[in-house]
C-alpha cells in the first residue's frame, strides 16, 4: 500500500487543526420560540460550558415540572475538551503516519465519536423532556418535552429548533473531508 | 286679518332662512385643510413602530407622556413631580425622597417644559428635563429607563415658569422665575415694596456631561419683572440666552390690567459665557438659601434627598455687558431662536405683528451702544436697532414658534385659534391652518433644535369642546397632527392627551430606541435590603421595625406566609423582582395598604411600608399578570394584638404555622 499522498496528508491535519476553533465557539445551540417570546431565546451549547438565555428557559420550565438546565448536570463538559483534543492530536498523526490504515482507523474512530455523542445528546434529551416533578402546575397527560435531536419540534406553546452551531459543523467538515480524503486515496493511489 | 298670518308666516320663514345660513365651523373633512390621504399617513401597522417618540409635558398632572408619532399612541405616563399610586413613585420608601423640599414633602406640581439634551443644538436622545411650575423644581429623566433620575429645587423663585429651557451642549438648564421674589433671606417685606425690594432671579443649573448631575451654577439676580419663557441662542449665538418679560410695569397687584400697560415689554438677552467669566473673576456673591436636591440612583434603586442652604449670585449691576433687553411688543409669550441661531422671534401674546431680532444687528447695536435708555440699569436696546423685521397681520394672540428647517417657522395663535406658517427671511405669510380649538403650544421634531426634522407639526391645543366622545365636565385634552412637508399643512389626526400638555418636544425613535434599558442586572443591585435568591430571604425585627426581605419571580412570593407581626408594628417589605427578563415586572399590593401598591421591575428592590391597623390574616398578592399562574401569587401576613407571643416566621412552600408550633411544643 502506497503512502497517502501530501495533498491529503495536509487536507487531514488541517481540517484536525480546524477543531482547535471548536474550544472557542458553540458546538451546539437550541432555539425557541412562542407567541410571548417574538424575538426568541436560545440556549448555546459549548465544549465545556453552556450560554445564552439558560435562566429565563428554566423560569419557564418550572411550570411544567422540568428540572433545571444546569452545567452541574453535563459531566461530558469534563471529558470533552479531551476527547476533542485527542481527536486533533489523533488526526495529526495520522497526516504524519501516511498510513492509510490509520486513515481508515482516524475515519472509524471519527464515526464511532460523532455516533457516541448524538446518543449521549438524545440520551440527555430523553431524561431532560421526561424526568418532570410530579407537582408541576402545568400537568399535560401523555406530554414529554423532549427536545428535538436535530430540527424542528413543537412542545406546547413553543417551536425549539436544535442545530450545530459552529463548532459542530467543524466536526461534521472533520467527517467529510476525512471520507473524501479516503475515497480520493483508493481511487488514485491504488 | 290673512294679511296678518301671511306676514307672520313670511317672518318666520325667514327666520328659519337665516339659521339656515348661520355660519358652522366644519370640524370634519370638507375643509381643504385635512389631507386626502390622511388615514395612510398615520397609520402604524400592528407590530411596526412610530417613527418619533413625542415627549409631553403632563401640565397639572405634573408628569410627563412618551406617545409615538405619526399614530398618536400613548405609550407611557412617566412619574416626575407626582406620586402615582400605580407604580408607587412617590409612595415606595426608595422614591419618596424624589419628592422632598425645603417646604418639606410636595407631591405633586404643575409640570410645564420639556427639554430634550441637546449635543451641538441637535437632539443626542440622552435626557429629557421638565420643570415643576409651582414649586420650583428642574427634574432630569433618563431616555434609556424613562425614569425621573434628579429632581432639583430652585430657591429664590415664585414660579419656575422660564424653564428648563437648555444651552446647546446642554451645559445648563435655566430657570427664570415667573413672579418676581424677595430673597428668600429677607422675604418678609411689605407686597408693595415691589419695586425695591424684589428681584427677578434667573438660575443656571449645569449639568453634568457624562451623569447628568444637575447643581446651581448661579443665580442673575435680575430686576423685578415676570419671566415668562427662555431659550438658548445656537451656533454664533450660543454663548447667549433669551428670555420673554412681562409686567415690566413691575405690578404687583391685577397684572391682568396693570402688567398689560406699556405698549413693549422686553427680550431679556444674557450673555451666559460673560457670567461665567465674572464668576471666574469672584463676581459671584454667596447667599443663604435653602433648597432640595434629590437624586436617584440606579444601583441602590433609591433615592437620597440633600438640603442644600447656599446659592451662588451674580448681581448685574456689578456685571455690565452681560444683559441686555431688546423692547418687545405687548407682553411677549415665546421667545424662540430660529436653526441658525440668526433670529429671535418673540411673540407679543397682546400684538398685532410678529417681531423678528435679528442676533448680527444685536451684536451691532451693543458695539455702537445704539441704547433706548436703561431699565433698572440695565441698557435697552433700541427697537428698530435689533429687529431684522415684523411679520404684518399674523393671526392673534401669537404664543409659540417652531421652525421646519426649510427657512420657515410656524407660530401658534390661541386667540384666532390656528398654525401660521411664515418664512423667516421674507417675513411673508406663506400658509394658515385651524386648529381645534386654541392651540397653545406646538411641536415640530427637532423644531427648537439646530436640527429640524421637518414632516409634522403638532398642535397642543388648550380647547377640546367637541373634538370626542364627551365625558362629563372634564375633557381630555385635544392634540392634532399636520403634515408639513409639502407648501400647504395638512391635518392628519386629532389625538387625546392626559393631563394638560403644555409644551413637547418630538425626536427620532432610532435616537432613542436602541438604548432602551430592558432589565436591571440582579448582580448589579446594590440596595441595602436586596435579596439576590431565595436563600437571602429573611424577615429581621428591629424594635417595632420589622424588615421583610422578600423575593418575586414567575410565581411566588418568598416568603409567602408570615407570622409574627404585631399590632403596633412598621412592616418594610422590600421587595426584589429576581426575574432577568424584559417585560416581567411583579407587583406588591396587602390588603388595607394606606399608601399604594409597587410595581418592581426584574432586578430591582422597592420597597412598601405597611403599618397594619387590625388583628388578623391579612392577604398579600401579585398586581401585575405576570404568568399563567398569576393569580396564585399571593400569600398571607398574620397580625397578631401588641405584646402577643406568636413568634417571628416566614416561608414559601411549607406551612410556617405548624413548623413554629412544633418548635414551641418541643421546648
Amino acid at each position: 500500500m502506497k503512502p497517502l499522498k501530501k495533498i491529503s496528508q495536509i487536507a487531514i491535519i488541517a481540517s484536525s487543526l480546524l477543531l482547535i476553533i471548536a474550544y472557542f465557539v458553540p458546538i451546539w445551540r437550541i432555539d425557541l420560540w412562542a407567541p410571548q417570546y417574538p424575538e426568541g431565546l436560545s440556549m448555546s451549547i459549548w465544549l465545556s460550558k453552556l450560554s445564552g438565555q439558560v435562566d429565563i428557559i428554566n423560569g419557564l420550565n418550572h411550570y411544567i415540572g422540568m428540572s433545571q438546565i444546569k452545567e452541574e448536570m453535563f459531566p461530558e463538559f469534563k471529558i470533552l475538551p479531551y476527547a476533542v483534543a485527542a481527536i486533533i492530536a489523533l488526526g495529526i498523526l495520522t497526516g504524519l503516519s501516511k498510513n492509510r490504515r490509520m486513515l481508515i482507523g482516524f475515519l472509524v474512530i471519527l464515526m464511532l465519536s460523532g455516533v457516541v455523542a448524538m446518543y449521549d445528546f438524545w440520551s440527555w434529551g430523553y431524561e431532560y423532556g421526561h424526568n418532570l416533578d410530579d407537582s408541576a402546575a402545568i400537568k399535560v397527560p401523555g406530554m414529554a418535552y423532549q427536545p428535538p435531536l436535530i430540527g424542528y419540534k413543537e412542545l406546547l406553546n413553543f417551536g425549539a429548533y436544535s442545530i450545530p452551531d459552529i463548532g459542530g459543523w467543524l466536526f461534521v467538515l472533520l467527517g467529510a473531508i476525512t471520507i473524501s480524503t479516503l475515497i480520493f486515496e483508493i481511487k488514485t493511489n491504488k | 286679518m290673512k294679511m296678518k298670518y301671511l306676514k307672520i308666516a313670511a317672518s318666520a320663514l325667514a327666520i328659519i332662512g337665516m339659521n339656515a345660513c348661520k355660519p358652522s365651523a366644519d370640524k370634519t373633512s370638507s375643509g381643504s385643510f385635512l389631507a386626502g390621504d390622511a388615514a395612510e399617513k398615520v397609520y402604524v401597522k400592528p407590530g411596526t413602530h412610530d417613527e418619533f417618540y413625542n415627549i409631553v409635558s403632563g401640565g397639572f398632572n405634573g408628569q410627563l407622556s412618551v406617545v409615538g408619532l405619526p399614530s398618536g399612541r400613548m405609550l407611557k405616563i412617566i412619574p416626575v413631580f407626582s406620586q402615582f399610586a400605580e407604580s408607587g413613585w412617590g409612595y415606595s420608601e426608595e422614591t419618596k425622597p424624589m419628592l422632598n423640599t425645603s417646604h418639606g414633602f410636595v407631591p405633586w406640581d404643575d409640570s410645564h417644559h420639556v427639554a430634550l439634551s441637546t449635543t451641538k443644538s441637535e437632539h443626542d436622545g440622552r435626557w429629557a428635563f421638565i420643570n415643576g411650575n409651582n414649586t420650583p423644581r428642574i427634574a432630569r429623566v433618563s431616555l434609556s429607563t424613562f425614569r425621573t433620575e434628579e429632581i432639583i429645587e430652585i430657591p429664590n423663585s415664585g414660579g419656575n415658569h422660564s424653564s428648563p429651557f437648555i444651552t446647546a451642549n446642554t451645559e445648563y438648564a435655566v430657570a427664570g422665575t415667573r413672579f418676581s421674589v424677595p430673597p428668600d433671606n429677607n422675604a418678609d417685606v411689605p407686597i408693595s415694596s415691589f419695586k425695591q425690594n424684589f428681584k427677578g432671579y434667573i438660575s443656571f443649573v449645569s449639568i453634568d456631561k457624562v451623569t447628568g448631575r444637575m447643581g446651581i451654577k448661579f443665580q442673575l439676580k435680575t430686576p423685578g419683572v415676570s419671566f415668562d419663557l427662555a431659550r438658548a441662542g445656537k451656533g454664533k449665538s450660543a454663548d447667549w440666552f433669551f428670555f420673554s418679560t412681562y409686567n415690566t410695569e413691575q405690578a404687583n397687584t391685577l397684572l391682568e390690567v396693570n402688567a398689560s400697560q406699556k405698549d413693549k415689554d422686553f427680550i431679556l438677552a444674557v450673555n451666559w459665557k460673560k457670567a461665567e467669566e465674572y464668576l471666574a473673576k469672584g463676581k459671584g456673591k454667596k447667599e443663604a438659601a435653602k433648597y432640595a436636591h434629590n437624586v436617584y440612583s440606579e444601583e441602590t434603586h433609591s433615592a437620597t434627598s440633600t438640603i442644600l442652604n447656599e446659592v451662588m449670585t451674580l448681581d448685574p449691576k456689578e456685571c455690565p455687558d452681560m444683559l441686555y433687553f431688546m423692547p418687545c411688543p405687548k407682553s411677549p409669550h415665546g421667545c424662540d431662536v430660529d436653526p441658525t441661531g440668526q433670529f429671535i422671534v418673540g411673540s407679543g401674546k397682546l400684538a398685532a405683528v410678529i417681531p423678528v431680532f435679528s442676533f448680527d444687528k444685536m451684536l451691532k447695536a451693543i458695539a455702537n451702544k445704539t441704547y433706548d435708555g436703561n431699565f433698572d440699569g440695565i441698557p435697552v436696546l433700541k427697537y428698530d436697532a435689533v429687529l431684522h423685521g415684523e411679520v404684518k397681520k399674523p393671526g392673534l394672540g401669537p404664543l409659540h414658534t417652531e421652525f421646519d428647517g426649510q427657512g420657515n417657522a410656524i407660530t401658534s395663535f390661541f386667540v384666532s385659534s390656528e398654525l401660521v406658517k411664515w418664512n423667516i427671511a421674507k417675513l411673508e405669510v406663506i400658509d394658515r391652518v385651524p386648529t381645534f380649538y386654541s392651540v397653545g403650544h406646538l411641536s415640530i421634531p427637532g423644531g427648537p433644535t439646530a436640527k429640524p426634522y421637518g414632516k409634522y407639526v403638532v398642535a397642543y391645543n388648550k380647547i377640546t369642546k367637541d373634538r370626542y366622545l364627551p365625558t362629563g365636565p372634564e375633557l381630555a385634552q385635544s392634540a392634532q397632527l399636520y403634515d408639513i412637508s409639502g407648501e400647504k399643512m395638512k391635518l392628519l389626526l386629532d389625538f387625546p392627551t392626559v393631563g394638560e400638555p403644555h409644551y413637547a418636544e418630538s425626536i427620532p425613535a432610532s435616537l432613542i430606541e436602541k438604548n432602551t434599558k430592558k432589565i436591571f442586572k440582579l448582580e448589579e443591585n446594590k440596595h441595602p435590603y436586596v435579596a439576590k435568591g431565595e436563600k437571602e430571604t429573611k424577615v429581621v425585627r428591629k424594635g417595632n421595625e420589622v424588615h421583610v426581605y422578600m423575593t418575586a419571580i414567575r410565581s411566588h412570593f418568598s416568603p409567602d406566609n408570615i407570622e409574627g407581626i404585631k399590632l403596633g408594628d412598621v412592616v418594610y417589605f422590600h421587595l426584589t423582582n429576581l426575574e432577568q427578563d424584559w417585560d416581567v415586572p411583579h407587583g406588591f399590593a396587602v390588603r388595607g395598604a394606606l399608601n399604594a401598591e409597587i410595581l418592581v421591575m426584574p432586578g430591582e428592590t422597592s420597597t412598601l411600608k405597611w403599618i397594619p391597623t387590625k388583628v388578623g390574616v391579612t392577604p398579600m398578592y401579585c398586581t401585575d399578570f405576570c404568568s399563567a399562574l398569576h393569580q396564585e401569587m399571593q400569600g398571607y401576613i398574620r397580625v397578631s394584638p401588641a405584646g402577643s407571643k406568636v413568634p417571628l416566621s416566614w416561608g414559601t412552600g411549607k406551612n410556617p404555622v405548624a413548623d413554629a408550633e412544633k418548635k414551641v411544643a418541643k421546648r
